[in-house]
């Protein structure tokens, strides 16, 4: 943008011998600094651009400049002879042309005198610095609001930010829980939680919002709020994750979006389930060596409809596991070194307490950025050890790490079925099942999607239907859970006759619960007043004869 | 644009009147489904044959608009066969005992 100077504003009055003066323009309060009657002033502003030959001229000039013998192809030139300028008084403080004092002609029509230019170079001299200082003081107190502006800025993300963590961190028997948050000066987006959820399990979410300051605070505190609220109506983190984006997507701001991994604690059996919205990876350190819990799924607040794979490990007792917001791994050292994955890995790699390798995460990170950092992004630790030796409750035929979940929501809009279907049968091939049993499957799932939208979602597409796919060695089992807004699938649902729909005495439709029950090996529903959840299992493999 | 969307085509071929059915066969292919049997109530013919080998989707609603379709040519006299299913939707005609009522021709035409 081209920098401008704005002369000194001119008055050009009809007092007697009055040199048309004066207003410090741009940087100094401006309007009538001379008593002169109001009908006998005219007020003009003129902008110089920097690049106008003007501004090097007047730099240079000795003094006064008469505006009409000034051979210059200057726009500034132009403009000034057209408002009637005469006389141009460069200000120059310190080498620096601050202004201008632009006079009309003299009122008694002679030319100014050598008396007059002395003058007003004289008042030019002392007039300059005067109005220097006075610059300088309006530059210092507008650097001085906006750095204040700055710091309230921060202080009200740093205050959102702390309203959001957790002030106390789960107690659990056989547990070390710990967890750091450091702030970036700039406050970035992270954040961490600990949510209790029913049969003593713990929801553990950590985050990061593209983005600092309030707006990322707000999107945080945003986030924060909806993956509590879909962690008290699923156990499942890639629907709970599913369900945030799809309320996120419409309310993020423009160029944002929230990285989060959300996990599900047993403590008593040390299963861990998570989902990935685009964040890091978590490690596990165990007795073979430091393994990544591996989830994909995009971050939450991009586009909807996404799909959050689940994966499921067990946390062996004496070991580590962390979750990390990436300021950690992308802090610099004076060299301007990356702190980096391989390190962090090595570090995971040390067999130690949980509480204490959180300590020496930051130590060695202190040692690495060392005492002169500027820490450039938020920085988020939450680090479980699960006591060595503890009495290990057997976990239901899980193997020690296993991706057989998979989760997504889809809106409760009519035709969605066929999504349903789709993702379904995407997630399944290439399990082998033979085609005539997936083709079942599909049909299967597709009308009980059918049936949850319209029913428990109303047809409404913010009313979510839930569908998670789990397969092990045996079978593929789908659970679609809707909201039932209206009422759970009734048990005495008129079976379907095809005779009497042809002869008009029952409607055409009505095959849906019919064809379900026919395309799996089993049908079931659940309901909790909320919600209903329909299971349809089907075996991998066709049943042999007798 | 879109190569699910439901259409329905009417051809004369001796003796039967062949609707050739193309794109998702669901709820929203009511009104296309209503209008292709009005062509063959104006055409006449006692015979009507549906071609499916270009449907990839059938759903329950789109089941009941095959069994409304069949009531009203019964009613009216005529017979319908079923052309061009797949095994899957063989499968599905066999269970609801739409087979009964329609004869389904194997392989994709008659």
């Amino acid at each position: 943008m081209t920098e401008r100077i704005r002369p000194i504003r001119r008055l050009l009055g009809r007092q007697k011998d009055a040199p048309g003066v004066l207003d410090p323009a741009a940087e100094i309060p401006a309007e009538p600094v001379l008593p002169v009657a109001a009908t006998d002033v005219v007020s003009v502003s003129i902008d110089i651009a920097e690049a106008d030959p003007l501004m090097a001229y007047l730099q240079t000039a000795p003094g006064p400049v008469e505006i009409a013998k000034l051979e210059l192809d200057s726009p500034a030139v132009r403009a000034m002879r057209e408002a009637g300028v005469a006389l141009v008084v460069p200000l120059v403080s310190q080498g620096e042309l601050i202004g201008t004092l632009n006079l009309g002609p003299r009122l008694s029509e002679q030319d100014y005198s050598t008396d007059d230019r002395r003058l007003l170079t004289t008042l030019a001299a002392q007039a300059a610095p005067a109005i220097r200082v006075a610059q300088l003081v309006r530059e210092q107190a507008r650097e001085a609001i906006e750095r204040e502006r700055l710091e309230q800025e921060m202080r009200v993300a740093t205050l959102i930010q702390q309203q959001f963590l957790p002030r106390v961190l789960p107690a659990l028997p056989q547990w070390q829980i710990a967890a750091y948050y450091g702030p970036a000066r700039a406050v970035g987006g992270d954040f961490y939680d600990f949510i209790e959820m029913p049969g003593g399990r713990i929801g553990i979410a950590v985050g990061d919002v593209t983005d600092k300051g309030v707006p990322a605070a707000l999107v945080m505190a945003r986030t924060h709020s909806t993956l509590r609220a879909e962690a008290s109506r699923s156990d499942s983190p890639g629907v709970i994750l599913a369900r945030a984006n799809e309320l996120l997507v419409p309310e993020m701001p423009p160029r944002m979006f929230v990285t989060c991994l959300f996990a599900i604690l047993e403590p008593s059996t040390g299963k861990i389930v998570l989902a990935n919205a685009g964040h890091n990876l978590p490690y596990i350190r165990t007795d073979d060596g430091v393994i990544e819990l591996r989830a994909t799924g995009m971050p939450l607040g991009l586009m909807p409809g996404i799909v959050y794979e689940e994966t499921e490990g067990v946390i062996a007792p004496g070991s580590n596991v962390l979750l990390y917001s990436d300021g950690l791994v992308e802090a610099h050292d004076p060299t301007n070194q990356m702190y980096g994955f391989p390190r962090l890995r090595q570090e995971m790699a040390v067999d130690d307490a949980g509480s204490e390798l959180l300590d020496r995460l930051l130590e060695t990170l202190h040692r690495f950025t060392g005492p002169d950092w500027e820490q450039e992004d938020d920085i988020t630790l939450v680090t479980l050890r699960r006591a060595a030796g503890v009495a290990d409750e057997p976990v239901e035929d899980e193997p020690a790490v296993s991706s057989s979940l998979m989760s997504f929501s889809i809106p409760g809009e009519e035709g969605n079925e066929r999504l349903a279907m789709d993702r379904v049968a995407a997630y399944v091939d290439g399990l082998g099942l033979p085609l005539a049993r997936l083709e079942r499957l599909k049909t299967a799932v597709s009308e009980t999607a059918m049936n949850a939208i319209e029913y428990g979602s109303q047809g409404r597409p913010e009313v979510l239907v839930d569908v998670v796919v789990e397969t092990n060695a045996e079978s593929i089992v789908v659970r679609i859970t809707d909201r039932a807004l209206s009422g759970t699938i009734p048990d005495d649902a008129e079976a379907p006759d095809i005779e009497l729909k042809l002869a008009g005495e029952q409607k055409p439709r009505g095959w849906g619960l019919f064809l379900i029950k026919n395309m799996v090996d089993s049908m079931d529903v659940t309901s909790d007043g909320d919600t209903q959840t329909v299971t349809l299992t089907m075996a991998r493999e066709e049943p042999s004869d007798g | 644009m879109d190569d699910r969307s439901f259409g329905a085509e009417i051809t004369e071929v001796p003796d039967e009147v062949r609707i050739r059915l193309s794109g998702d066969l669901n709820g929203r292919a009511d009104e296309t489904m209503a209008n292709a049997y009005a062509r063959v109530v104006a055409l006449g013919s006692r015979r009507v044959s549906i071609d499916f080998g270009q449907v990839g989707y059938i759903n329950s609603t789109g089941i009941a608009l095959v069994v409304r379709l069949l009531a009203d040519a019964r009613r009216d006299g005529r017979t319908v066969r079923a052309i061009g299913l797949t095994e899957h939707y063989k499968e599905i005609f066999r269970i609801t005992r739409l087979s009964d009522f329609m004869e389904i021709v194997e392989g994709d035409a008659a």
